[in-house]
């Protein structure tokens, strides 16, 4: 028996990351700005989507994609803004991948201005996945404590946002804000931070004003 | 633990790879993981001895190379291998840090046999 070895190098996830640049480069020249949420079970990115629909809706033609083990309950909830929502249910797959976008693409309308992918609640692993998003965005919200973006590192150094979520509880709860500030711009100095109540409505018009900035930064670059 | 569909990814390369190189089996595989790579290294080779079950890597030895997280400050030149992940240079404080290491997850190499 003739044994040999050889050199791969080849990345585990390399086949995710082609699709997902496929992905991207599709809903680019679509001029369709792409949003990845992640964060743990509870932390609000429905409500957050929720609220979003009802700001953008006037002026910008949305849709989502929501990401869940089981149940079809998220897309519903999108669905009764009057905002187009496909659901992918994993079966207990604890993250997307991107072919799983992939396979929603011919239903996805051209004319659209934001693409929002909710995933599947967990910290950990949708932070391997790259889905072909413009902006990835990790959600945090106060009742899960300050010293989350230490633990869960790789969800936050990979994001391009943070958004800090049920800011209205802060006063009954031990959550030092400045204690997850500084921390998650340790992982990620480059993180921008959005302070959020869905309940209030604070922060809201500031994450708005990013995603529509981001959204004509995108066009002019494929101008 | 997405490990499994980890796996998954590796095998899909594994028997593209016996293939290319008419191999009967594969006899050890080798892995880099960075230590921000999302991956606990223990639980791949639990579900890499899972999946490999009737298959051609079925006898095969997963071999896992643990890699530290490496940087390089943009401002001073240090390079630093850390042990947390904050990405503040130890030396000038600065938070302009190039990752040259650690985010990894890697095949290697592979050892076939003809």
């Amino acid at each position: 028996m003739e044994k040999k070895e050889i050199l791969v190098l080849e990345e585990l996830l390399g086949s995710n990351k082609k699709i997902a640049a496929e992905i991207r480069q599709k809903l680019e020249e679509k001029g369709i700005l792409t949003i990845n949420l992640l964060s743990s079970p509870g932390a609000g990115k429905t409500t957050l989507l929720e609220k979003t629909a009802e700001k953008l809706k006037t002026d910008y033609k949305m849709a989502v994609i929501e990401g869940d083990i089981e149940t079809e309950r998220d897309a519903e909830r999108i669905r009764a803004k009057g905002i187009p929502a496909w659901q992918i249910i994993t079966g207990g797959a604890c993250h997307l991948e991107a072919k799983m976008v992939g396979k929603l693409f011919p239903e996805i309308p051209a004319d659209l201005d934001f693409l929002f992918i909710e995933n599947v609640g967990n910290l950990v692993c949708p932070a391997s996945y790259d889905l072909g998003e413009n902006i990835r965005c990790v959600l945090l919200s106060t009742p899960e404590g300050d010293d989350k973006p230490k633990k869960y590192p790789k969800a936050f150094t990979t994001s391009d946002c943070l958004i800090i979520t049920k800011s209205d509880l802060i006063p009954v709860l031990p959550f030092d804000l400045e204690r997850a500030r500084k921390e998650a711009l340790e992982v990620n100095p480059d993180l921008k931070i959005f302070l959020t109540s869905a309940v209030s409505g604070a922060g809201i018009n500031e994450w708005i004003e990013h995603l529509v900035s981001a959204l004509h930064e995108l066009r002019q670059k494929n101008a | 633990m997405h490990e499994l569909s980890i796996v998954a990814s590796l095998f899909e390369i594994l028997e593209e790879k016996a293939r290319e190189q008419k191999a009967q089996k594969i006899v050890s595989v080798k892995l880099k993981v960075g230590a921000l790579s999302g991956v606990v290294p223990e639980f791949l080779k639990t579900a890499f001895d899972i999946y490999k079950k009737d298959t051609i890597a079925s006898t095969a030895e997963l071999e896992i190379e643990e890699v530290p997280l490496k940087v390089q400050c943009q401002k001073c030149g240090a390079e630093i291998t850390k042990d947390d992940f904050i990405f503040i240079c130890e030396k000038c404080a600065s938070r302009e840090l190039k990752t040259l290491a650690g985010t990894e997850l890697l095949l290697e190499k592979i050892e076939l046999e003809l």
